[in-house]
């Protein structure tokens, strides 16, 4: 039936413009994710080379600030949230066995608002005066006194979010109503447990940026004053709405990480994941807890003591459920019959360095501590670690796992270790100088430091440009697979299970036209 | 064409459809003209219609075929669920947008303007209080009376506000109402209710927008009048532009309704405007109690 219909779809441009394929989607989420990979990560590149040395030497301050804040900009909503939501196209109808997702139009279109977002974003940086310079985080009244480039990126910010809502709403009624008949919610695979769970934090979180962003707009044009302190306003309150986004916001970016971890470490050490449950349950812990604990990045504003105490201690929950996962991969790991082809090393290397931005986390939830620490590079070094280390080493892990079923082609294995061992080694030598650097007072957003901080920083910035390079590794590797190579199974790993092993490789156009019996 | 997908047990699968990306032109056309209608550059209002024009001739024919393919048997009852799954977690999600002003709101009121009264040093004099419209803005009096020179006067939850709660909420039982018509059959009740719900919903709009004329221009109360005039706009004004799309939802059912779509066991499109009026009642009881009442 479903070989039939095939005649009756464009091909060329038009196939990727109007598709309603989850396949087709997913695939050009990931080319969108990827790209702004590169965009983004160029911008690093500019912030890591004005800090080779101290004193400012290829770009003005005002420039380096644009960098500083659309890098970040780009990479969180061009690069991981895409990337994920790629991810999810792709795998989530193949894993609970459904056809396709439960909303294909709304699919297209959640994915084709991306692009002009993007667009509004890059323009941005074209405009008289300059791209937005205050920061990702936005915060007034810096952020209130930018010119036109500030406004191309709130309202690139709104699309974005659309964007976001849209998928995930269509993320959540996919798995809600499209799962094989058997797959109970406690049968599903983790990966699609997580995404259950980010979607519904999108679904609560991203509205409450837009609502953020158009107060900054209307205070910025329309004569408001939400953040003006002359009108009874408090720039202080833009950072309690954009924290209440923002903290769940990190949370998405790392959960569907999680569950590619979750998925993986079983694969190759051979053995169940350990405590299915638990980890169930720490994920909705960690999305409730991500709702009480926004103002842990806000203890040096002047918040009462109350405030304090409660977001420090709320914080430090965290730390529970985020044990249990760590607990259960090691665990999962234990005596199994491991082996260490490329989704592993990606995998073990992401629970590696996540513990170790989870830990500095914990350091930074302290108040007292944070005092010292705030706005420091340690706060730049825990949040790459915890972006980069567990989410961008969870989206490669993820790649490389499932590529082989994608493409039908086997990806070239020691290519595939060189990229992760030279990414490991570039993003360590790129961020753990920057822990001491912060603990040693650099502070982060500057295009200038004191002489003493040169060694480290130069560390970092050797790091920066390797890492970079080490990624075109990928993309030559990527694109070889997609053209060819020895052919994949079905199964493609030896212990894989789920419904998706048991489709091609790749897979036919309407994932599951049947519904399989689950168990 | 798309028959092959959509026999009773399989899932209906749409074909490519070109409505999603140009839908996103029309976006970024309205995002762009907006951007350059802010910074005063001529173009911007023009391409903000040519956006409008594109999204609204979107809708009519996107949702067009939606509506033909629903009554044309196209969608099983499992179409049906993720509809209603959709329609649910998207009232959600407005939920949040509005919980982002209500907690402006409730942040102001209980933290910063105190804060700003409590300190004597950035602005001797200033008394907190609410309303206010801060240390620079135009000092309050009572509501619903004539301002002087640079006073303004809060708007008054007994009089407008309160018919307004009384519309609202009679709209939401006519709508049920049409609701119990439809699941009996009941054509000219349904038709009657929606009609009687619709006339409520744009008697409730131009009771705010005289609402609006009477707080600019009798009551020195805008936009522009500190944090009180910020909240009470950026609420109510969210609101009624609900109200407004909500009105526009039940015109076009109460259109359906009167052409026979809709059957007593399949009418998603009615329920889910049903629930979207629902919405916009409980925001606006919201809205009456914490910035009218209190």
């Amino acid at each position: 039936m479903a070989t039939a219909h095939h005649a009756d779809h464009p091909t060329g441009l038009s196939r990727w413009l109007f598709t309603t394929n989850h396949k087709d989607i997913g695939t050009l989420y990931l080319v969108f994710a990827f790209t702004m990979a590169v965009i983004g990560g160029l911008m690093s590149l500019v912030i890591r080379a004005e800090l080779w040395q101290p004193g400012l030497q290829l770009v003005d301050p005002h420039f380096f600030n644009q960098m500083t804040t659309v890098h970040a900009l780009v990479m969180i909503f061009g690069f991981a949230m895409p990337g994920f939501v790629g991810l999810a196209n792709w795998q989530i109808p193949m894993m609970i066995g459904a056809p396709d997702m439960a909303l294909p139009r709304m699919n297209n279109w959640s994915f084709w608002i991306l692009p002009f977002a993007a667009t509004l974003l890059i323009l941005g940086l074209f405009m008289p005066g300059g791209g937005p310079s205050a920061g990702w985080t936005l915060y007034p009244p810096l952020s209130a006194q930018g010119g036109i480039g500030t406004d191309f990126t709130l309202l690139s910010i709104h699309l974005l979010g659309m964007s976001s809502i849209l998928g995930s709403i269509n993320i959540i009624a996919t798995i809600l109503n499209m799962r094989a008949p058997g797959m109970t919610l406690m049968k599903m695979p983790m990966f699609v447990w997580t995404w259950l769970i980010t979607a519904f934090l999108l679904i609560a979180a991203m509205p409450v940026l837009a609502g953020a962003v158009t107060m900054l707009i209307t205070d910025r044009h329309f004569g408001t004053s939400f953040f003006d302190a002359a009108g009874g306003g408090d720039p202080v309150l833009w950072q309690h709405v954009f924290w209440f986004f923002g903290h769940p916001e990190v949370y998405i970016l790392v959960l569907p990480a999680f569950g590619v971890f979750s998925q993986i470490i079983p694969t190759f050490a051979r053995k169940q994941l350990f405590g299915y449950d638990s980890m169930v349950y720490a994920t909705a812990s960690i999305a409730f807890l991500s709702f009480i604990v926004w103002a842990h990045h806000m203890y040096t504003v002047g918040m009462p003591m109350a405030g304090e105490l409660f977001f420090m201690y709320a914080t430090m929950l965290i730390a529970v459920p985020t044990g249990v996962k760590v607990f259960n991969w090691i665990s999962t790991m234990w005596r199994g019959s491991m082996t260490f082809e490329t989704p592993m090393l990606w995998a073990i290397g992401g629970v590696f360095t996540f513990t170790i931005g989870g830990l500095s986390g914990l350091m930074l939830a302290i108040t007292p501590v944070d005092f010292q620490y705030h706005d420091t590079y340690f706060v730049v070094a825990h949040f790459h670690y915890v972006i980069f280390g567990a989410s961008v080493f969870g989206l490669f892990a993820a790649v490389y796992y499932w590529m082989p079923k994608w493409t039908g082609h086997m990806y070239n294995e020691t290519l595939g270790k060189w990229h992760f061992w030279l990414t490991m080694l570039g993003f360590t030598l790129t961020f753990f100088p920057q822990h001491f650097l912060g603990l040693a007072g650099m502070p982060r957003r500057i295009p200038d430091y004191a002489l003493q901080f040169t060694e480290f920083n130069q560390w970092s910035t050797v790091g920066a440009f390797m890492t970079i390079a080490a990624q075109f590794i990928f993309f030559y590797l990527a694109i070889k697979c997609m053209k060819g190579g020895e052919r994949a199974t079905d199964k493609v790993w030896e212990a894989a299970d789920g419904l998706e092993w048991t489709l091609s490789s790749p897979p036919p156009y309407h994932s599951f036209t049947v519904a399989p019996k689950f168990k | 064409m798309s028959a092959a997908h959509s026999g009773n047990n399989n899932y209906y699968l749409p074909n490519p459809s070109a409505w999603p990306v140009i839908t996103s032109a029309g976006l970024f056309a309205l995002a762009l003209g907006f951007i350059l209608q802010m910074n005063d550059i001529k173009a911007g209002p023009w391409i903000m219609l040519v956006g409008a024009a594109i999204i609204i001739y979107m809708m009519i024919r996107w949702f067009g075929q939606v509506i033909a393919e629903s009554e044309g048997g196209t969608y099983n009852a499992q179409v049906d669920r993720s509809f209603r799954w959709g329609m649910a977690w998207f009232i959600f999600s407005e939920v949040m947008f509005f919980a982002a002003f209500f907690g402006a709101l409730f942040y102001v009121r209980q933290f910063s303007v105190v804060w700003l009264g409590d300190t004597d040093l950035l602005w001797p004099g200033f008394d907190a209080g609410w309303p206010t419209a801060g240390p620079k803005g135009p000092a309050p009096i009572a509501a619903d009376t004539v301002p002087g020179l640079n006073q303004f006067s809060p708007m008054g939850a007994w009089g407008i506000p309160a018919i307004n709660t009384l519309i609202l909420l009679t709209s939401g039982a006519t709508v049920t109402w049409a609701h119990w018509g439809l699941l009996k059959d009941n054509r000219a009740q349904l038709i009657t209710g929606l009609f009687m719900t619709v006339a409520l919903g744009i008697a409730f709009l131009a009771f705010q927008a005289y609402e609006y004329i009477h707080a600019y221009s009798e009551l020195g109360l805008t936009l522009k009048t500190g944090v009180y005039g910020a909240t009470f706009f950026m609420l109510t004004g969210f609101h009624g532009l609900h109200v407004t799309m909500g009105t526009i939802m039940l015109i076009v059912i109460l259109g359906r309704s009167i052409v026979g779509h809709f059957r007593p066991d399949h009418h998603f499109g009615f329920e889910a405007v049903a629930w979207y009026w629902h919405f916009v009642d409980v925001v606006w009881l919201f809205l009456f109690i914490f910035v009218y009442w209190f």
